[in-house]
């Protein structure tokens, strides 16, 4: 049996534009759905299936607001069953502090009787990109770690990851458990929530969490856009009757053969 | 004078060209350069790294180094810093992982894919955010910073004035922890998965507009016809139409063709960061408000199943003439 912790962020759905907020320190999302990172959905899929495997149990976390309510009860419809809510404002946290936090919650899971085989997270989340806070929380734990997996499975004591390797081969780890992965998107594709499975998302308790001590914070001074650039897009022309001027382009490109 | 260390990749050729662009990135810190080797580098490697200004040459080879392991590479790493004031690599899944694993060691802050150095002392770095259609202007305020440097962030260029390194053996003790998450095997990429579209000089690029998984028949010929490579948007393998190898955008591949001809991708900020730095983009789309329409540089508008058959057709009549 293996206990599986999957850890997911709320992030805005972005579409093609982006607005900044008029501090400049973050995206404006008010008029934006919000989702969780490819490598998150990967993670939470892979988080199902292992526990499905062993008869162990899958609980999803996140650091946020009560809004990523939405994101646990998502991961709650896909087949997780348990769900933890540490309730912060995510901005004012940087990646040492949500793994100290995520850390902080598997010490209090285990020492009430709850053990995880696998913590995993995403490679790195879509919008702060810090590729760091799986790694951090496994030194936290002093478990194994193993960052960007894109399949797994649980082989009594250890457990098998593959990876990509830099010549664009497949890396193989067999890791002894207890372990903390980060998941990238391309091993597995990620299933669809059930009508049953949302019905039964919605009675499930969600343990909050008040975080402890005071987050040092990401160091974050502001973000900034690439100018906005006027439109120069040239129009060749509607439908199918600019198929020539299309050819005449790829030709002064030099890229007809 | 302190000392900025890079952890420098190889292949086959010498340091890879990301890691040559770290290096030409650090040189503007003014600070001594020194460049860690793990493993066996290949031939030439020495004068490569002293023609890009690197002044030492740290090497860390043994047991603990033959299959790779992050953490003993980040062993080495904190073995060969000394009293480095900057540790950086490329901005590769491997740099970025290991220099996470150094940060831990080190109790320090990391930033990801710095692009720019915004000022020096106290140093102020900008990286990318967003799956980088945006910057994060940040402090890096420890003792020792710890930054990857993003891929294309400046172009690779040798020294001014080439050094002769010293080439220092580490000697690294990896505990047994180190070596818990290590490669036990490897496996050969398949032929032609993804290796052919990051490299290809005209990428095809194929979204939600291709309308089901028996859509890109006009478009693989395209695709053949100019030589290139399919790639295609996340919403594309999400619904299976195509397998994931062939994903560009944040999560997927990133290329910079000479020409991505985008049939019926809106441009979201997902598929935009694998795909902007293309040096030509023509855009297919029914919506001429379409994101990816305004900011391509050419555009037709329309069915991408009317123009890019008709655009096949003219591709043919011309060669035959």
């Amino acid at each position: 049996m293996s206990n599986v912790l999957v850890c997911i962020k709320r992030v805005p759905d972005l579409g093609g534009e982006i607005t900044l907020t008029p501090d400049g320190l973050g995206v404006d999302d008010s008029a934006l759905g919000h989702t969780v990172s490819p490598h998150e959905e990967c993670a939470v899929e892979l988080a199902i299936q292992v526990a499905k495997d062993t008869d162990g149990q899958a609980t999803v976390l996140t650091l946020g607001s009560s809004d990523a309510v939405e994101q646990l009860r998502h991961a709650l419809a896909l087949g997780c069953t348990g769900a933890v809510l540490v309730e912060a404002d995510a901005s004012a946290y940087g990646p040492a502090d949500v793994a100290a936090a995520i850390a902080d919650v598997v010490r209090a899971h285990e020492a009430a009787g709850t053990t995880y085989d696998l913590v995993l997270l995403g490679n790195d989340a879509s919008d702060t990109g810090d590729f760091q806070v799986g790694i951090r929380l496994s030194y936290l734990l002093d478990r194994p770690v193993v960052a960007g997996v894109s399949t797994l499975s649980v082989d009594g004591d250890r457990v098998v990851a593959r990876g990509g390797a830099p010549d664009g081969g497949t890396e193989i780890f067999e890791v002894p458990l207890p372990a903390v992965l980060t998941v990238m998107e391309g091993g597995i594709e990620p299933r669809y929530p059930s009508i049953p499975g949302r019905m039964k998302a919605k009675k499930v308790q969600i343990e909050e969490v008040a975080p402890s001590g005071t987050p040092a914070g990401a160091g974050r001074v502001r973000l900034k856009l690439p100018p906005v650039q006027p439109s120069q897009v040239e129009v060749l022309g509607e439908g199918p009757e600019a198929a020539g001027a299309v050819v005449d382009l790829l030709e002064k490109l030099g890229v007809v053969r | 004078m302190s000392a900025v260390l890079v952890l420098v990749e190889t292949d086959g050729g010498g340091a890879t060209e990301v890691s040559r662009e770290t290096l030409t990135f650090v040189r503007g810190l003014g600070l001594d350069v020194h460049a860690l080797v793990v493993g066996d580098g290949p031939p030439g490697l020495v004068d490569q790294l002293g023609a890009y200004g690197v002044t030492t040459v740290h090497h860390a080879d043994g047991d603990a180094f033959t299959s790779y392991a992050a953490a003993a590479w980040a062993a080495a790493v904190v073995a060969a810093a000394g009293d480095a004031t900057v540790v950086t690599a490329a901005g590769t899944p491997r740099g970025n992982e290991v220099l996470a694993h150094v940060a831990c060691r080190l109790g320090v802050t990391m930033a990801a894919n710095v692009v720019e150095v915004e000022s020096v002392s106290p140093l102020s770095v900008s990286r990318q955010v967003l799956g980088g259609s945006a910057l994060e202007e940040m402090r890096l305020e420890d003792a020792v910073a710890v930054f990857s440097v993003a891929g294309h962030a400046c172009d690779p260029a040798e020294a001014e004035s080439h050094a002769t390194p010293v080439v220092h053996p580490l000697d690294v003790s990896v505990p047994e922890a180190d070596l818990r998450a290590r490669v036990v095997r490897t496996e050969p990429g398949e032929p032609d998965e993804s290796g052919g579209l990051k490299s290809a000089r005209v990428v095809v690029g194929a979204g939600r507009g291709a309308g089901g998984p028996d859509g890109f028949a006009d478009l693989l010929e395209l695709t053949e016809l100019l030589g290139g490579s399919l790639g295609v948007s996340r919403v594309v393998t999400s619904l299976g139409w195509r397998p994931h190898h062939e994903q560009v955008g944040q999560t997927g591949s990133r290329v910079a063709p000479d020409l991505y001809v985008a049939c019926g991708i809106s441009g979201a900020i997902q598929h935009w960061a694998g795909m902007s730095s293309s040096k030509t983009i023509l855009a297919i789309n029914t919506d001429p408000d379409a994101p990816m329409v305004t900011k391509a540089h050419y555009a037709v508008i329309g069915d991408l199943h009317e123009i890019v058959p008709a655009v096949n057709e003219e591709l043919r009549r011309r060669s035959a003439g």
